[in-house]
């Protein structure tokens, strides 16, 4: 127990741990101490001189972001001196400053206005020449105003210490001292914009938002990242259906500050001009445009028909939609049309990990565990790549705990630098390679293991035994690739499980057998694309796709129903930790519906009785039947992350551990959808390359 | 010079390194940023930030004399602005400017260390010291004609 | 190239090896026929304590400018840390109106290699640096020869003198950089980085050069102590006055018939440095003010100089002895432009680190380059003071102290000569009492 001491701010009297920084303390009383360079969590640097406390007996105003609290101090944030020191530091930073705040993007968002206006002296007595130096673009991402710059750091340290990323570095000194980009004139980064967010002012703005919109003309929906499986919060700014940016303005979910580059820039893909906005019906080989009431009877009467001759179905899900869709698809699919031929493209093994698991409670890590277990096994996975908010968590936690990370990896991953230790291994031979970790292993109170696509079957089972011999606390994630890749799985869109992984009362076809067979009568897509790479066998299969693009499979079909995308629907998804969290929706696209109420339609026109369509309702039944799933409502409608149970005892069939691949996307890819956006594109494209005059 | 800083930080020879090989090569290039980055391995952008701070390393050009003459106060106070005046006069450039010919480049530099013999310059590494325009005249055609 | 005639009231005692005219640098031969390394060898039979002892007893304090006693600050050196412990020599002279440290190492170097020695010695360091400035690469390359001289003869290396002690010592270059000198500055400088200072506490005593314990000690500073090790701390203590004790090196500069570097005790005169070691203000004109210890201490005027030149006396008078520099400026020296000029400086040499020292060196050089040059207003006079007064004891560094001290300084006490040059040409002047320029 650290040592206690108390001090007096302002008149109040404050017990804090000894060592407690004085802006902390203080604001743990309700007393706000002004500042630009301290951020929370990152390094201390004294360097803007706005949080200057005056102490009792200390004659010079002492900065109140790097004063450890001690016995007895006395500090006084209000006193004249500390309001004058306040004063002039503004007027200070406002004389180099463009003052060009009816142009900012940070206009009313901005820390330096708000700083002006509550401790600003309200005139400047500069009438000089400003120093100024031109705006710069360092990637399609991120630019830079060096005249606003007030040169706080934050952007250095988050991008180092935060990222491990370190692309940002301060150049020339004075007031011409400015922030410089890794590569001389341009950047080549992660992309990830978090930069952007943490600057207090305009200096650093967004390629896709720069001079787009004030902040006070949109409206801000939080919901849930459309991309990757870690599921962070994104705020979507909307203008008349328009999402303007994405950011974590309230920095509420549970990647907190975190967001990387699909977060903040791939929702452009929601406005592409590719996107699909009326339903293509075949008509003498061709895709023509046709009504929603004609596609949709059109679809119902092939299913009717097919389901009545005893025709067979092939029913592929979707990682992207969310938990009541692929209910609702599965449903559609074994009761409404008595299929079992369903199944979705899985890209890690977890039905394996909740077998082996069985009988344990609390073994599956949630996000947050990551950044408070005391040590960390990554196996088989280049998490910064794959998992930022995941690898970002972890850096953070070694930051601020020491805890450990440990790699087992293929190739150098990230986690290398700050690694305890860093072990390569052949592939396939990353259980073996497990016994060399196995005595550091067991030091530590608690680990969390995660395990990548080459962890499947039995080796989740060796897994799970290796890290019960560790005597240690052990919680496990099985990482997997897209916002509902675990949501699919717990949905039962698999050929083998219905929902919560009871076995399926009859096992259908796989996807691959289904994409061979040369007999299906009906192919139903919903928010996949399996003919990306492969072939379907039946030549006369009526295909019919939901999707947001014209993607291959959707080209092969006879009809296709254009579907809303995640930034433009409510519900629920589950992350690769088995979180739920909210979907809600933000944007509006014209001509689309969501994949729920097509198939609620669908369901109506074929008179089929599979309860309503509402989210809520799909939800309720969620939770009322699906193992796992009976979370806290009040948990998941305020935009909490409500972690689900793994199921308790052993699965009655193993998985089809076959089936089980990554598509092994990196920071700037997603899938088929990653290529409908403008923006990770470009960043594909940018280093080294498009910027460099 | 790496062996002159503890084991793994041999980041320190990193000013050093850049100003000795900037001596031989006569401005950093782009080559030297590289060479320097991959034998002392840090980053472009750790180099970049050193490069903008340190007045003494340039990435332009400059003349072979680098002509540097000390206005700070006690060069001021005999005679080191005047010097300056003169210097560009009979050079006909200004600031960190060079000669048509490349031979000699000017700076106006802040206090160099010599403020009991001012005004002081320096060309290059050479000192010189109380200076007079006429001194300097004579020694500025010595460089021209040293070439 | 000590240029200047030593004179007869000097007390020679770092520079006592010295000859004039000069030939080369003292040599290895040359230092130890003349008691060279004998204080080393005297530090080799002491412990580390009876080391700081005997500085302690000496009162040596800092020459870098902030006279921080030295036996005390060797005393704060982790000894017991497990890390290793470093010495590193401030060379850096930057402090305008400084030019002494280039002649102890111009002339003997081996006199600093022997401080190193004695420090390293009482720290238990290994190893060290000496920090030299960039431009003086003549003296870098002096330095270097001697340093490689000390290894030569076992001064340097292991086993030193067979006394079983490591130390390594080497130079290492600067690039053109004031704020460099700061001693924590200069310590990121020697990793690699740029010289922006560091948080403070911890101290370089704790953590220092590469993390670990280290003790930065200017040039003059090193050069003090072997002498002190010699003859004994009282004897070094006795020749100042009894609460500053030693000699320090001056730097006289500016308007002064023998500008020169010269040695004298502690407690010197100010007036009688000028008078008699300096010869009096040049072309027979009257004395104005003094800068008497760098371009960053205050302003003495002509009046304030007659007192003994040591820490204290100086602190009472409002000044400081800072660095050594004396700068002496005439009757006709115009104060305006003379702070200008300082301001330009620091304008220049701000590392931007912080907002009050970036922002508030950069606005002073602009309003003091147009008044100089005739276009001032009468609100600037007293702006100047409060954005001085403003900047002073709040920025990150000494560098805002060091900017805003001689700002404040000649403000006050040459108020006169800023108002003449009020309005002296056609430029706006708002009235006083209209409004701001600028409404945010
Ligand atoms: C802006 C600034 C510049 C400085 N420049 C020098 C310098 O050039 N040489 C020096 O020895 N000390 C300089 N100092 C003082 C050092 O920070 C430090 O106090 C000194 O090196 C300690 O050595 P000492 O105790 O032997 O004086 C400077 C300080 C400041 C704030
Ligand atoms: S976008 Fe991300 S990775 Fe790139 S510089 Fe900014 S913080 Fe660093
Ligand atoms: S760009 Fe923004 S975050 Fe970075 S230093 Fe400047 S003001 Fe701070
Ligand atoms: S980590 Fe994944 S969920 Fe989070 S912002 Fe990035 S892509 Fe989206
Ligand atoms: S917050 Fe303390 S100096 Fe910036």
């Amino acid at each position: 127990m650290a040592e206690l001491v108390t001090l007096t701010i302002d008149g109040k009297q404050i017990t804090a741990e000894k060592g407690t920084l004085v802006i902390e303390a203080a604001k743990k009383i309700g007393i706000e101490i002004p500042a630009f360079c301290y951020y929370e969590g990152y390094s201390l640097q004294a360097a803007c001189r706005m949080c200057l406390v005056e102490v009792e007996k200390m004659p010079k105003l002492q900065p109140g972001c790097t004063l450890p609290a001690a016995e007895g101090m006395v500090v006084m944030t209000d006193s004249p001196k500390v309001v004058e020191a306040r004063k002039s530091t503004l007027e200070f930073l406002l004389t180099n400053h463009p003052l060009d705040c009816p142009v900012c993007d940070k206009g009313g968002e901005c820390e330096l206005q708000d700083m002006v206006f509550r401790y600003g002296a309200g005139e400047s007595r500069f009438t000089e020449i400003k120093h100024h130096a031109n705006e710069k673009q360092w990637s399609p991402m991120v630019y830079y105003d060096p005249a606003r710059c007030i040169l706080c750091y934050r952007c250095i340290r988050v991008c180092d210490e935060g990222l491990g990323v370190g692309a940002l570095g301060l150049t020339h000194r004075g007031v011409h001292a400015e922030i410089t980009p890794s590569n001389g004139d341009h950047l080549e980064c992660d992309e990830c914009g978090m930069c952007i967010d943490i600057c207090p002012v305009g200096a650093l703005t967004s390629g896709s938002y720069r001079y787009k919109s004030r902040p006070w003309e949109m409206n801000h929906v939080g919901t849930i990242c459309a991309h990757c499986s870690n599921g962070c919060k994104t705020t979507l700014s909307i203008r008349n259906g328009e999402i303007m940016r994405a950011n974590n303005r309230d920095q509420s979910g549970i990647n907190g500050e975190f967001l990387c580059a699909k977060g903040r820039f791939g929702y452009d893909f929601v406005h592409s001009e590719e996107r699909l906005q009326t339903p293509l019906v075949r008509k003498d080989g061709e895709l023509v445009e046709a009504s929603w009431s004609e596609a949709l009877a059109l679809v119902a009467k092939k299913f009717g028909d097919v389901k009545a001759k005893g025709g067979k179905f092939g029913v592929v899900g979707s990682a992207r939609t969310t938990n009541e869709e692929a209910y609702y698809l599965q449903k559609f699919a074994r009761q409404g049309l008595g299929t079992a031929n369903i199944d979705h493209r899985r890209s890690g093994d977890v039905a394996s990990l909740l077998n082996a698991l069985a009988g344990k409670r609390d073994a599956l890590a949630t996000v947050a565990d990551l950044y408070t277990t005391k040590a960390a096994l990554v196996i088989g996975s280049d998490l910064s790549q794959q998992h930022p908010l995941l690898a970002f968590q972890l850096r953070a936690n070694y930051r601020h705990h020491g805890s450990s990370t440990y790699t087992v990896t293929r190739g150098p991953v990230r986690e290398d630098s700050y690694a305890a230790r860093s072990i390569r291994f052949e592939a396939g031979d990353e259980i073996g390679a497990l016994d060399q970790l196995r005595e550091d292993l067991s030091k530590h109170a608690s680990v969390v293991i995660l395990f990548g696509d080459s962890v499947k079957g039995g080796d989740v089972a060796k897994l799970v035994a290796f890290g019960d011999s560790l005597g240690v606390g052990v919680k496990y994630v099985c990482l997997m690739d897209y916002s509902n890749s675990r949501g699919a799985w717990d949905m039962g869109l698999t050929h083998e499980y219905g929902p919560g992984y009871e076995a399926a009362e009859q096992r259908g076809l796989s996807l691959p057998e289904m994409l061979a067979a040369k007999d299906l009568d009906v192919f139903w897509a919903v928010g996949a694309n399996p003919l990306a790479d492969a072939e379907l066998g039946s030549n006369d299969a009526f295909v019919v796709v939901q999707e947001l693009f014209l993607t291959e499979t959707a080209r092969r079909a006879d009809v296709v129903l254009p579907a809303a995308s995640a930034y433009e629907k409510n519900g629920t998804v589950t992350n690769t930790c088995g979180e739920v969290q909210r979907l809600k929706a933000g944007a509006k696209v014209m001509g689309v519906k969501t994949d729920l109420e097509i198939m609620g339609l669908l369901a109506k026109e074929m008179g089929l009785d599979l309860g309503i369509w509402t989210p809520e309702k799909v939800f309720e039944e969620i939770r009322r039947t699906v193992r796992g799933y009976n979370v806290q409502l009040p948990i998941i409608v305020t935009g909490g992350a409500a972690p689900t149970q793994p199921v308790s005892g052993q699965l009655a069939v193993l998985p089809d551990v076959s089936l089980v691949r990554s598509a092994e996307d990196t920071l700037f890819t997603s899938g088929s959808l990653g290529r409908y956006s403008k923006m990770l594109n470009a960043a594909m494209e940018a280093p080294g390359k498009l910027y460099k005059e | 010079m790496i062996g002159n800083y503890p084991t793994g930080r041999q980041k320190g020879a990193l000013i050093p390194m850049l100003l000795y090989a900037q001596d031989e090569i006569g401005q950093i290039t782009e080559e030297l940023i590289d060479e320097v980055s991959k034998r002392l391995s840090v980053n472009r952008v750790e180099i970049e930030e050193v490069l903008g701070y340190y007045t003494m390393l340039h990435r332009e050009k400059r003349g072979k004399h680098h002509v540097q003459i000390c206005t700070n106060v006690s060069c001021m106070l005999r005679g080191g602005e005047e010097l300056w005046e003169h210097a560009c006069g009979k050079l006909g450039i200004g600031n960190k400017q060079t000669t048509a010919d490349g031979s000699v480049s000017l700076e106006e530099v802040e206090c160099i260390g010599a403020c009991s013999w001012a005004p002081a310059i320096l060309v290059n590494y050479d000192f010189h010291f109380n200076v007079t325009p006429e001194s300097l005249d004579a020694l500025i055609e010595g460089l021209r004609t040293k070439q | 190239m000590l240029l200047n005639q030593p004179h007869p009231l000097e007390t020679r005692v770092l520079t006592r090896r010295f000859e004039y005219p000069q030939k080369n640098p003292i040599w290895v031969d040359e230092f130890v026929a003349k008691q060279g390394y004998e204080g080393f060898r005297k530090a080799l039979g002491m412990s580390p304590d009876e080391i700081i002892e005997e500085v302690k007893k000496s009162s040596l304090r800092g020459r870098g400018g902030a006279g921080f006693p030295t036996g005390l600050k060797w005393s704060f050196v982790d000894r017991k840390s497990s890390k290793p412990k470093y010495v590193v020599v401030n060379g850096d002279e930057g402090e305008p109106g400084t030019c002494k440290d280039r002649v102890l190492i111009e002339h003997d170097p081996h006199r600093l290699i022997e401080g190193c020695l004695i420090c390293a010695r009482a720290i238990g360091a290994e190893r060290g640096w000496v920090y030299i400035r960039g431009e003086y690469r003549f003296h870098i390359d002096i330095l270097d020869k001697a340093i490689a001289e000390a290894y030569e003869r076992g001064y340097l290396g292991e086993n030193i003198l067979g006394s079983g002690m490591t130390f390594h010592l080497s130079t290492h270059t600067g690039a053109g950089s004031y704020e460099c000198g700061e001693e924590s500055a200069l310590l990121e400088s020697l990793e690699g980085k740029r010289g922006n200072p560091r948080l403070k506490p911890p101290f370089p005593a704790t953590v220092g050069a590469f993390q670990c314990p280290t003790t930065v000690n200017n040039v003059e500073t090193f050069c003090a102590v072997p002498d002190i090790l010699l003859n004994g701390g009282d004897w070094y203590h006795a020749l100042g006055t009894p609460k500053n004790g030693g000699t320090r090196m001056v730097c006289l500069s500016g308007h002064i018939n023998n500008p020169g570097v010269y040695e004298v005790p502690l407690g010197f005169n100010m007036k009688r440095l000028i008078e008699e070691i300096g010869g009096g203000v040049w072309k027979g004109r009257k004395l104005k003010a003094v800068i008497p210890g760098g371009s960053s201490s205050p302003i003495l005027t002509a009046d304030e100089v007659d007192i003994p030149a040591d820490y204290d006396s100086l602190a009472k008078a409002g000044s400081m002895l800072g660095s050594g520099a004396t700068m002496v400026c005439d009757e006709t020296t115009d104060m305006v432009k003379l702070l200008a000029r300082v301001m330009k400086f620091y304008a220049h040499e701000s590392c931007g680190w912080c907002i009050p020292c970036r922002e508030g060196t950069a606005w002073l050089a602009k309003i003091l380059a147009r008044m100089d040059e005739g276009a001032g207003m009468t609100r600037d006079i007293d702006m100047i003071d409060q954005l001085a007064t403003s900047m002073f004891g709040r920025t990150f560094c000494a560098l805002g102290d060091a900017a805003a001290m001689p700002t404040m300084s000649i403000v006050r006490k040459f108020r006169n000569e800023f108002e003449a040059k009020i309005g002296s040409t056609e430029v706006f002047v708002p009235a006083p009492g209209t409004q701001p320029l600028v409404v945010l």
